[in-house]
Order: C-alpha cells, then sequence, then structure tokens
C-alpha cells in the first residue's frame, strides 16, 4: 500500500499543488534521492513522501519556519564576514530529510573508511620515507612544494600512524546514482554539529515524519570523539584532560566548537588560555596552571604556535609545537595533513589507495585534470566552457568558475588566472549532481545537493552514520557552501532495508 | 560522583561579568524608574540630571556635547550603545559573556539572553515617552529576572556559580548605595511638616525602587525617618538588595571557593569584605549621615571596586576593571 502512494501523488493533476505538494515535482534529468527507484530503502521513502503529502505545503511552511525560528534563538548561527560586517545566520534548514538505505550507507561507510586509511598512510610516508615518490606514483615537486607540506613533521613518530583524526569527505552522486568524492577534508573540517542539531529539530518539528522509522542514531558523535582524544594521549597518561582550541567567538565556526565541547565535556580554550614551561601544556584555571594531554584544535596550522609558523598569530600558543614534538601533547588532527587534502593531490587518490592498500578506490574520484601538468592545462583550456574550474588552496566554494554557467567575461577571467599560474589550478567536468525535494516558495522543488560523512579516527575509524547534507537552496545552483546560500538537510541512514513499512 | 573539574580563568571571569552587566541594567532600570516618579513639572530635567550625577557622567555628557535634557538622560542610561553603561550596552556585553561562555551555561540560559538581548536591542525611542517608559523598565527587569530565575533552576552548582554570584552582590551592593545617593540632599535637616511628608514620599520612591517598600514598612518603627530608610538600605540583614547582606554574601562565596575548591588567593578579597561589612555595620547610621552620605556611599563604591580587584587579579586570566 505505501509503494502506491507516490504514484497517487504523481498523478494529481487534479489537486492544486498546495495540497499535493509532490503533484508537479519531476527532477529529470538528474538522479533523486527520494524519488529515483532503486532496491533497498523503497518503504521508507515512499511512506516520507506520502507523510509529506498529508502534511501539506502549508504545515511544512508554517513548521519550517517555526524550526528556523528555534536555530535563530538558540544562536545555532554561523558567521558570515563581508566587507567589515560580521553577520550571523543561520544555515537554513530544509525540512524533507534526505534518506540513505543501510546498503548505501554500507558503501559509502567503507568507502570513507577506505579513503582515511589510505590518507594516513599517504601522511606517513610523505613524512618519513617517501617511498611513493620513490616509486614515482606521484611527482615529488606536488608534495614537497605544497605549501601545505611542513617539514617540522619529518620523522615525527604519530600514535596509530593517525595524522587525520577527524576527516570530512565531501561526496556527491551523479546522474546514475553513483557516489564520487569531490574532495577530502583533511584539516579542520566542520558541520557535524549541523547532522546532530537538525536531527533535533527534526524530531522537535516533525515527529510524525519520523514516527516509527529505524534510523542509525547520530548523537554518538561526542563520546566517539571523546574516546578517540583519549587514546591518541601521550603514553602513561592515566585521565588524559582534553582540550578544544578554538580561535574564539569570532570564528564563523564558534557555535560548532561549542557544541563540540559541550558534547564531549571538555573546556574550549583559546590560545591565551594555554601556556607552555618546560614543553608542557597547560590552561590556566582559577585553581592555577593545570595540565593539558590532548588538544583537538580548530585552528589552522599556520596559527598554532607564533613562534614556529605565523609570528603575527594571535590565536596560538607559543611553544605549542615544542611541546607536541617532545610527545607531551597530541594534536588532533596533526600538523601537515593538509598537504594530503590538497585539491592537486586529490587527482591521484585512487592511485594512491592502489598504492597502499592494494585495492580499488569504493568511492570513486570525480575525473580531474591537473593545470600543472601539461596535458590537464591543455585540456581544460581547450575545454573550459564546459569544466568546473577551482583553485587548488581554497575552500568554501570560493574562486570556482563553473563553464556551462560562466559568461564570456567570466570564462576569459578563468583563461587569464589559469595562464597566471597554472599550478593553482584543477579542472572537472560538471558533475550533474543527484537533487532531492526541497522546500521552496513555488512548493517541492529538486535542488542539488552533495552529503560530508564525518569520521573519526584513533586506534580505529568510526563513520558516523549519514553525515551532512548540504543543499543548494537557489534554483540550478551547485553550490552548497554556506556561505554562498546552501542550506542542510537531516540525513537519515536507515537501520534495515529489509524492514518494510514504518 | 562529580569530579573536581577545574575551571578555565577566562570562565570565571566571564560568569562574574555576566552577572554583573545583567544586574546593571536591572538597577539601571530600577533608576530610571524611580526617577520618573520624581519628575516634577515644569522641573525635569533637573530630576534626570539627578542621575548623571549618581553615575558620575556629567564629563561624559560634557565631553560629548549631549545637553542633559530628560529625553537625553533616559536615551543615554538606556539605550545610548555609545554608553558603556546604558541598559542596552549591558545586555549587549552579557550576551556576549554568555556567548564565550556557552560551553558552560545552559541551553535555556543562553537562549533566553539571546532572545533579550535581541527584544532590548530592537528597542525604539518612542518607548522612552513618559507613558511607557515604565513598562519599557519593566520589561528590562522581567528579562534579567527571567535570567535569573533560569540561571537558578539550572546552573550547575560549581565553582563558576560562585564567581557569577560575586558579579551579581558587587554590582547589586554598589546600585543600592547610588539608588541612595538619588536621594541624599534631602537628608539636609528638614524644614516644616509639609516639607517632611513630601520627602518621605520621595523615600518610599526610593524603596519602591529597590522594591523594598512593603518589606521596609513591616520593619520600621511606626514613626519613621529618612534615617530609617538609610539604615534599611545600608544594613538590613534580611533585605535581599541591602549593602550589608550583599556584602556577606560575597564572603560567603569566596569562603566557599576557599574551603570546598582549595582556591588560594581569597585572603586579601575577605579582607576586603571585612573591612566593608566594618565601614557599613561598625558605625551609627546617624553618624554616617552626620558626617556626609554621599561621601560615605563615594568611599562604599570605592571600596566595591577594590573588591572587585581583588578578586579579578586573584582568579581571572585578564583582569581589566569596568569601563
Amino acid at each position: 500500500m505505501l509503494h502506491s502512494e507516490p504514484a497517487a501523488a504523481r498523478s494529481g493533476f487534479m489537486h492544486s499543488p498546495s495540497h499535493q505538494p509532490f503533484a508537479d515535482y519531476d527532477p529529470s534529468p538528474y538522479f533523486c534521492e527520494l524519488t529515483s527507484r532503486r532496491p533497498g530503502g523503497e518503504a521508507a521513502r515512499a511512506a516520507v513522501q506520502a507523510r509529506i503529502g498529508t502534511i501539506g505545503l502549508d504545515a511544512l511552511r508554517a513548521r519550517a519556519a517555526a524550526a528556523e525560528h528555534d536555530l535563530i534563538d538558540l544562536g545555532i548561527t554561523f558567521t558570515v564576514y563581508s566587507d567589515a560586517n560580521a553577520i550571523d545566520r543561520i544555515l537554513p534548514f530544509d525540512c524533507v530529510p534526505r534518506i540513505l538505505s543501510a546498503a548505501e550507507w554500507a558503501t559509502l561507510e567503507a568507502g570513507v573508511k577506505q579513503r582515511v586509511a589510505a590518507l594516513n598512510l599517504f601522511l606517513h610516508d610523505i613524512y618519513h620515507g617517501r617511498k611513493i615518490i620513490a616509486d614515482g606514483i606521484i611527482p615529488a615537486d606536488l608534495v614537497l612544494g605544497n605549501s601545505n607540506y611542513r617539514p617540522e613533521m619529518e620523522g615525527f613518530p604519530i600514535r596509530f600512524g593517525t595524522y587525520v583524526h577527524i576527516c570530512g569527505t565531501d561526496i556527491v552522486r551523479d546522474t546514475e546514482g553513483r557516489f564520487l568524492v569531490l574532495e577530502d577534508n583533511a584539516r579542520t573540517p566542520s558541520g557535524v554539529s549541523y547532522v546532530v542539531e537538525n536531527r533535533h529539530l527534526m524530531a522537535r518539528t516533525f515527529p510524525d515524519l519520523m514516527a516509527g522509522m529505524r534510523l542509525r542514531p547520530v548523537d554518538d558523535y561526542g563520546r566517539r570523539l571523546l574516546a578517540a582524544m583519549v587514546e591518541i594521549a601521550p603514553d602513561g597518561v592515566d585521565e588524559p584532560q582534553v582540550v578544544l582550541l578554538s580561535p574564539g567567538i569570532y570564528n564563523s565556526a564558534y557555535f560548532e566548537h561549542v557544541f563540540l565541547a559541550r558534547e564531549m565535556g571538555v573546556p574550549l580554550v583559546e590560545g591565551a588560555d594555554l601556556v607552555v614551561e618546560n614543553d608542557r601544556v597547560f590552561m590556566r584555571t582559577t585553581a592555577g596552571r593545570r595540565p593539558v594531554h590532548t588538544i583537538y584544535r580548530r585552528i589552522g596550522d599556520d596559527f598554532l604556535d607564533p613562534t614556529v609558523f605565523r609570528p603575527d598569530s594571535m590565536l596560538g600558543v607559543p611553544g605549542l609545537i615544542g611541546a607536541w614534538r617532545k610527545g607531551n601533547v597530541t594534536l588532533a588532527n596533526a600538523v601537515g595533513t593538509g598537504v594530503a587534502d590538497d585539491k592537486a593531490v586529490y587527482a591521484y587518490m585512487p592511485r594512491i589507495i592502489r598504492y597502499y592498500l592494494g585495492e580499488d578506490a569504493i568511492l570513486p574520484n570525480v575525473e580531474t585534470h591537473i593545470c600543472r601538468e601539461k596535458e590537464g592545462l591543455a585540456y581544460t583550456l581547450a575545454n573550459l566552457g564546459n569544466l568546473v574550474v577551482k583553485p587548488v588552496g581554497e575552500s568554501g566554494g570560493y574562486g570556482i568558475t563553473i563553464g556551462p554557467r560562466a559568461t564570456r567575461a567570466e570564462i576569459d577571467a578563468a583563461r587569464d588566472a589559469l595562464l597566471a599560474d597554472p599550478s593553482n589550478w584543477i579542472s572537472q567536468p560538471v558533475i550533474g549532481l543527484s537533487v532531492a525535494p526541497t522546500l521552496t516558495d513555488a512548493g517541492i522543488r529538486p535542488r542539488h545537493l552533495d552529503l560530508r560523512p564525518f569520521a573519526v579516527t584513533g586506534r580505529d575509524t568510526w563513520v558516523l552514520p549519514g553525515g551532512l547534507s548540504r543543499v543548494a537552496l537557489k534554483e540550478g545552483s551547485l553550490v552548497v557552501n554556506s556561505s554562498q546560500g546552501g542550506g542542510s538537510k537531516d540525513t537519515w541512514v536507515l537501520a534495515d532495508d529489509a524492514e518494510t513499512a514504518p | 560522583m562529580s569530579r573536581d573539574v577545574p575551571l578555565l580563568a577566562r570562565y570565571a571571569e566571564g560568569l562574574f561579568w555576566l552577572a554583573r552587566y545583567l544586574e546593571r541594567a536591572e538597577n539601571t532600570a530600577r533608576l530610571v524608574d524611580v526617577t520618573q516618579t520624581f519628575e516634577s513639572p515644569g522641573r525635569e530635567a533637573e530630576s534626570w540630571f539627578a542621575l548623571v550625577r549618581i553615575n558620575a557622567d556629567e564629563a561624559g555628557f560634557r565631553d560629548r556635547g549631549i545637553t542633559p535634557t530628560a529625553e537625553a538622560v533616559k536615551n543615554f542610561y538606556l539605550l545610548d550603545p555609545l554608553n558603556p553603561t546604558s541598559v542596552v550596552a549591558s545586555v549587549a556585553a552579557a550576551r556576549m559573556n554568555a556567548r564565550t561562555l556557552r560551553p558552560l551555561i545552559s541551553t535555556e540560559m543562553w537562549l533566553q539572553m539571546n532572545v533579550f538581548h535581541r527584544d532590548i536591542a530592537a528597542t525604539s525611542d518612542n518607548e522612552l515617552a513618559g507613558d511607557r517608559l515604565s513598562r519599557l523598565c519593566r520589561r528590562i527587569k522581567e528579562g534579567v529576572q527571567a535570567h535569573t530565575g533560569i540561571t537558578e533552576g539550572t546552573f550547575f552548582r560549581d565553582q563558576g556559580w560562585f564567581f557569577y554570584q560575586m558579579g551579581r552582590l558587587i554590582e547589586r551592593a554598589d546600585q543600592t548605595t547610588r539608588l541612595l545617593d538619588i536621594r541624599y540632599h534631602l537628608l539636609v535637616p528638614a524644614a516644616g511638616e509639609e516639607r517632611r511628608i513630601a520627602e518621605l514620599a520621595q523615600w518610599s520612591g526610593v524603596l519602591r525602587g529597590a522594591a523594598g517598600y512593603h518589606a521596609f514598612r513591616r520593619v520600621a518603627p511606626p514613626s519613621f525617618t529618612p534615617r530609617d530608610v538609610v539604615a534599611f538600605l545600608l544594613t538590613d540583614t534580611a533585605f535581599p538588595r541591602s549593602v550589608a547582606l550583599c556584602i556577606a554574601g560575597i564572603e560567603d562565596c569566596l569562603t566557599q571557593l576557599r574551603s570546598r575548591y582549595g582556591l588560594r588567593g581569597t585572603v586579601a578579597a575577605l579582607e576586603r569584605t571585612e573591612e566593608l561589612r566594618g565601614a557599613i555595620l561598625g558605625r551609627n547610621v546617624d553618624a554616617i549621615i552626620a558626617t556626609g552620605l554621599h561621601q560615605f556611599l563615594d568611599g562604599i563604591q570605592s571600596d566595591l571596586n577594590s573588591l572587585a580587584a581583588e578578586i579579578g587579579t586573584a582568579f581571572f586570566r585578564d583582569w581589566r576593571p569596568l569601563a
């Protein structure tokens, strides 16, 4: 019976759209996360569609507005800096959940674990024997000449060989529904707080949509993260003190730092709360100095220690790197991971995975042309109109030119930038990103989205079921970044596909 | 089962200021409210200037070229973001502290603070008009009181609680001395019965401003004089806004921090509280009035500042005296 509901909804031409939200929903030519047919999770997808139909557009809108109002009141915001102004904005919440079947998640989880394992092996190798360079798998200058390569890391032992303790993998789906990795975030990936908050928001605002669904829970993240932070603490410390190091309240991700500190139950410190004495790190408390053993830092490498990296950094802790090199404190993520999530190194990831693990990548890359290489540059210049051109050093969706959508002037500007500094660029074909039904002013409409699962690694890797689904709210837009008008969805992972109607 | 969890010095400082800024906002609303009741037709500016005087803001007005009309004074203390002691600025500063304290305070505290801040920041100057002013003051007081109640019901009782209480109590003691100061010139030996009655009405206004009128009537002698009002606000041991009760509360917090949490560095602050207690309770109120209440209150305010400085230098990360 549940299977018949979507069909009924789709054939509802006689109903006004406000009563049948899916009546004029048409995701073609893209893969739709809710309506495209595939084995596994059919009952849950059909039920969600039917329930949204029952709730109706007007009630959906009213509830979605109330949910966003909650976010504002709770200060669940990020800060956008434009010119001299800082504006607190919410990450818009779309109330139609994105559903991953147990089978889909099994693939994603295995793929993310594989990737994290390869990233860590790669980092260990390039900071030790550099076999992968000697074996000619990856060009030496791509690694050693990379601005994120840290000579300070050479030969430095890392517990369990884990450099990337927290990893966010950006994954998209093409028109066939294949999962592809778009980017690795191995420095300080953000967004996990929204995964958990979105679930809370969903449970508060749409209990009827969730009723009876058996979903993998997401509120275990803080405990898992803390366990990993304790695991990686220096040897011989009985009850390690973990802290979260944040740039402070002016950072755009401050809410997330608060969230993580609270979920772990550890102090959120700023650089000036820490002091280093005799290569040991202490935090300044009302009872004097207390030792600190693991630092989950949400500050970039450059800002960690003004005596080693940027001398003008006010955010860091003088002497921190010294204490770390002495093995008295652990940093998560390790210093120097940026060389592995670089967009140029990304192109080599399938080969890196095969080299270290002897396996093919479970989650393929998007085809990537490296403009520092002659063929890559030539191909990119010849096909600018059909390619997405990205700067390798940027994040947050800045500096991207999407060929098919660009004006002539924008194409020309991209060409000039490419020629001026080819090694700063990569290009990729435009992927027809999958879409999901999203509540818009015009009704339920398809909008493109991606997925960022979060992996936590101490001794072993654990992946938070689901991840952050970021959705481009503008019609036709492929840019999902929060700083550029993206929103997010609650991401459900079904506990068991075999189960029928919830 | 609670583990002894260390408290970041910066958090202790943030809690102290969070409470202090909110207490200030509440008391400023009380002062404004009470001043409005003193407003005499044709001499409004004069009544309102008393506020400027007790806050020692004469220079601030002069420097910014503000003529202290009734409207200007109300605006300065309620809505002026450039006046660091205005309600708007205090609530903004409290929210800023709450933001740094987000890892520590309850979600309910943060939610209320956030919404209260938004409400106060959106106050328009229409609300300063005579017929609406008292309602605005009530909204401010109630916002702070809601915060206080939520904090009482949800905030964890570890060391942080005591720093929070001390910030509140120091500010409250200070503000009570200012409330008293607003009418100190009425203590000049009175003429005639008619004048006496008019003055008593004003003192009742002061008591109402401190929410102490009914309590005072219960404990005061039947034929009370202004002296009794002064004694009540300075020395009563049961009235929550009396200076003596605030000092006792601070002493209590410091003692708890020392005995329960083993914090060293409380000695100097405890000495200051003892001195303050001596100054308030060690002298007869008549003698205080005879030698000059205004000077006495000034002295108490400066002692409270020294007390805050002792707490700040002993426990906070970067002690910075209040603007």
